[in-house]
């Protein structure tokens, strides 16, 4: 018996789709061949569309077709006026929030594939124009389209894969634990997000740490030195494993010069100041890390910056290491 | 005289709808309409201009990168600053790798696993062709995901992570590749041309590049039967693809890839009698005659236009704009880039049979093997030692326009900043050119003119010929309804 998926896009930017297609060693297919899964449609690698697509829909619906898992990606559409008429799935005539609703009660397993799903996300930004909310959460609050109460077949609320975009890996763990019945009440934390990633911080394994440990800090993008105390870094209260497991081989958004913007979280897209801006009070960055005493983070952070190695201090404000650790020998020296 | 409506077609990005008027079994006339709406310009409003590099990635998944360097672009514009020689080069890479991985994908996943149909069950060529490019199935699938994949880890090591990096800045790039990291990002391009040289076009990327005329192809197609792309060649000649989806060749490109002053696949427009043009941005203006968006006084141009919905709109049915070039339909993408490049081979398809399905898929493919080699040059290039960017500027009061070739055409971002505040962006992104709805002329978009004449059969049911001109234009649903 193989793990059926439906894979449904609302209002989002297919990013998390596209993210899913970076899955390697091994590739995506071999990864849900090997698991099981079966993806009975998805939008960007099903060859089914049109009426084939909508008369799977129905088949669903009707109780004909049994669905394991109903990922949808990208928020839920309720504008304008509560109508869901900003997403009419085409050529059904009817908003997807409503499919939504329908499909979710006959699937084993609801999933949130990306932070819009999950909580809005940046569709919700602004003045949210489209009234979009999550599946289960509306921002912070829980409810959304289905209600906080409510509870999938299998007996569990919405999983939220939260992320922007999704990592590969946490899209396709969840699903080969779901399908081989590895999920439990303890696989979920308080937003009921996967713990597999979000029992780690994004600081974890920042290549940028020891630059943290002495408050070296950059003062611009691309500088090399710790983002948190002037360009808004928020990987100390992150909740993923983005510097535990590389994205795209290589890489994460630390790697890549800018601050982590906490995007695992809900109501991460308005930050109430430039997302590159540390807010600060007397000084101070009023977003420290949550479990640890404030004086005692300002009293050791004093004496580390006291302490801070020279070559820290030259390279965290330069795109290249300047200073490197030893002593180098110059060529033509003998 | 019968209507149809088609819905919702996937392996696009994003959701998508047509409407069909059927005569003696032909279509007579179509309406395209884009059925979400997210409002991108209304929650960019009073955002910090440089907030716009986080929220515009994030209209699209496919092109994030574009968004990326649009944003940036714009605000570059608006703060007068530029990019240093390095940063351009990387910049160029990380979009040039968006670019051709959308490519890939387009041909592998979303357009030739529809010629794997049953429909097709009884053509000569469908049982070798279902083998290979069956969805999910056939045997280019792995392969396809992890060359892909591998060729990815460029923006892995330049831009943190795709989709949605805030690697390009209006000053620079925020990551400055090691010596060592240079290295890489050359053995990562040797392990895609060889993906490329071995399965899609057997044979070396700087030939498939030099192709020159019809009749060198159609000798080429006989020597690489072996590749993909004569598998695509060879289906294209059997179903007479030259054939379907063919509209006037009207062309814009806003130039691709950035070298100083000029653009290694030039600017400019072409057009069936005068040939190539050049291109002036004033010339763009945006109608919603027949868009569900609140009525404004005649087509505007984007800095001057806005975006207020109106689903009561009486004559509307898309929420996407219609963008026109001095008042004219223009049809962007890889053919359209190609041919104002005057790529000879592009100019000859285009001269014999106007645009069309065949000439929209080889324009990608060909982009692909100029590109690979361009690519190799620019890494090569890079000095690790000199700067990546310049300081960051701020603006309290400008305005920019942001310019850019996604793999799917042209792109532009207009913004306008007050108190350093964003007063009003408006986004025209490239399948809002090619599936924009009609204008208040009355004259249809790109796609609504090339699915007229396509014979489906008065039931319908072998539609497939309309799936394949939709999917030619690689359409980007989630950009368009920004």
């Amino acid at each position: 018996m193989s793990f059926t998926v439906l894979w449904l896009q609302s209002g989002g930017c297919g990013g998390c789709s596209m993210s899913l297609l970076n899955a390697e060693a091994p590739d995506l297919y071999t990864r849900l061949r090997s698991a099981g899964i079966e993806l009975l449609w998805h939008p960007s690698l099903s060859e089914a569309s049109l009426d084939e697509f909508v008369a799977l829909l129905e088949a669903i619906v009707a109780g004909e077709q049994a669905l394991d898992a109903l990922c949808l990606e990208g928020s839920v559409m309720r504008g304008p006026n509560g109508t869901g008429r900003f997403h009419m799935l085409a050529g059904t005539g009817k908003p997807m929030m409503w499919w939504l609703a329908k499909l979710a009660e006959k699937a084993r397993h609801t999933i949130a594939i990306g932070s819009c799903a999950a909580f809005g996300g940046i569709t919700a930004a602004g003045d949210n124009p489209g009234d979009a909310i999550g599946l289960q959460y509306e921002g912070k609050r829980p409810g959304g389209l289905l209600g906080d109460g409510w509870r999938s077949p299998a007996g569990y609320p919405v999983i939220n894969v939260a992320g922007c975009p999704t990592h590969p890996d946490w899209v396709t763990d969840l699903l080969a634990q779901l399908a081989l019945g590895d999920v439990d009440a303890d696989a979920l934390d308080e937003l009921s997000r996967p713990t597999t990633y979000t029992d780690h911080l994004v600081h974890h394994g920042c290549a940028r740490n020891e630059f943290y440990e002495y408050k070296a800090s950059a003062e611009q993008l691309g500088d090399k030195g710790c983002m948190m105390e002037h360009k808004g870094c928020l990987g100390t209260q992150a909740r993923a494993d983005c510097n535990i497991r590389p994205w795209n081989g290589a890489g994460s958004c630390l790697d890549g010069g800018y601050p982590c913007i906490n995007c695992t979280a809900p109501e991460f897209e308005s930050p109430r100041h430039r997302f590159t801006d540390t807010p600060k009070i007397a000084g101070i960055p009023v977003g420290l890390p949550t479990d640890m005493p404030k004086a005692w983070f300002v009293a050791l952070a004093s004496l580390s910056k006291a302490a801070t190695p020279q070559r820290l201090k030259d390279n965290a404000t330069a795109s290249i290491i300047v200073t490197p650790p030893g002593q180098r020998k110059k060529a033509g020296d003998t | 005289m019968t209507r149809k409506l088609y819905g919702p077609f996937n392996r696009v990005e994003g959701d998508l709808e047509v409407e069909v008027e059927l005569r003696d079994g032909q279509v007579s006339a179509a309406w395209v309409n884009s059925p979400l709406y997210r409002g991108f310009e209304q929650i960019l409003q009073g955002k910090p201009a440089e907030d716009a590099l986080v929220y515009t990635p994030r209209i699209c998944g496919i092109c994030s990168v574009s968004q990326s360097i649009a944003a940036a672009n714009a605000l570059a514009v608006a703060q007068g600053i530029e990019r240093p020689p390095n940063a351009e080069l990387v910049t160029n890479l990380i979009l040039a790798c968006e670019n051709l991985a959308d490519h890939l994908t387009h041909f592998y996943l979303f357009f030739m696993p529809d010629f794997c149909r049953q429909a097709y069950a009884s053509a000569p060529w469908h049982g070798a062709i279902a083998a290979r490019f069956k969805a999910q199935q056939g045997s280019a699938a792995v392969s396809m995901l992890r060359a892909r994949a591998e060729f990815m880890h460029i923006t892995g090591i330049l831009a943190g992570k795709w989709p949605h990096t805030m690697s390009v800045q209006p000053a620079g790039v925020t990551t400055a590749p090691t010596a060592a990291q240079k290295v890489e990002l050359l053995a990562i391009l040797g392990g895609f041309r060889q993906f490329l040289e071995t399965q899609l076009f057997d044979d070396a990327l700087e030939s498939v590049a030099e192709l020159a005329s019809i009749e060198v192809l159609a000798r080429w197609q006989v020597a690489h039967a072996s590749s993909d792309f004569a598998a695509f060649l060879q289906l294209a000649d059997a179903l007479e693809l030259h054939r379907l989806g063919r509209i006037p060749p009207r062309f814009l490109s806003y130039g691709a890839y950035g070298v100083g002053d000029d653009h290694l696949f030039a600017r400019g427009l072409f057009d069936p009698v005068q040939g190539v043009g050049s291109f002036d941005s004033s010339q763009i203006a945006e109608d919603i005659s027949h868009s569900w968006m609140l009525s404004q006084n005649g087509p505007k141009h984007p800095l001057l236009g806005t975006t207020s919905p109106d689903p009561e709109q009486q004559d509307g049915y898309s929420w996407c704009k219609a963008p026109r070039y001095d008042r004219q339909v223009m049809e962007v993408g890889a053919q359209a880039r190609q041919v104002i490049d005057a790529q000879p081979l592009m100019l000859d398809l285009a001269s014999a049979h106007d645009s069309n399905v065949k000439g929209r898929i080889v324009g990608r493919l060909l982009e692909i093997a100029r590109l690979v080699p361009q690519m190799e040059s620019w890494v090569r290039q890079i000095d690790p030692k000199a700067p990546f960017r310049h300081a960051a500027a701020e603006v309290d009061e400008a305005e920019g326009e942001g310019l850019v070739e996604a793999a799917r055409g042209s792109l532009g971002h207009w913004i306008r900043v007050r108190n350093g505040r964003i007063l009003n962006y408006q986004i025209i992104a490239p399948t809002t050119w090619n599936f924009s709805p009609r204008d208040g002329q009355g004259t249809p978009g790109a796609l609504e003119q090339a699915l007229v004449g396509t014979v489906v059969g008065n039931d319908g049911k072998t539609d497939v010929a309309i799936q394949h001109i939709v999917r030619s234009f690689d359409p980007c649903m989630v950009c368009t309804v920004h």
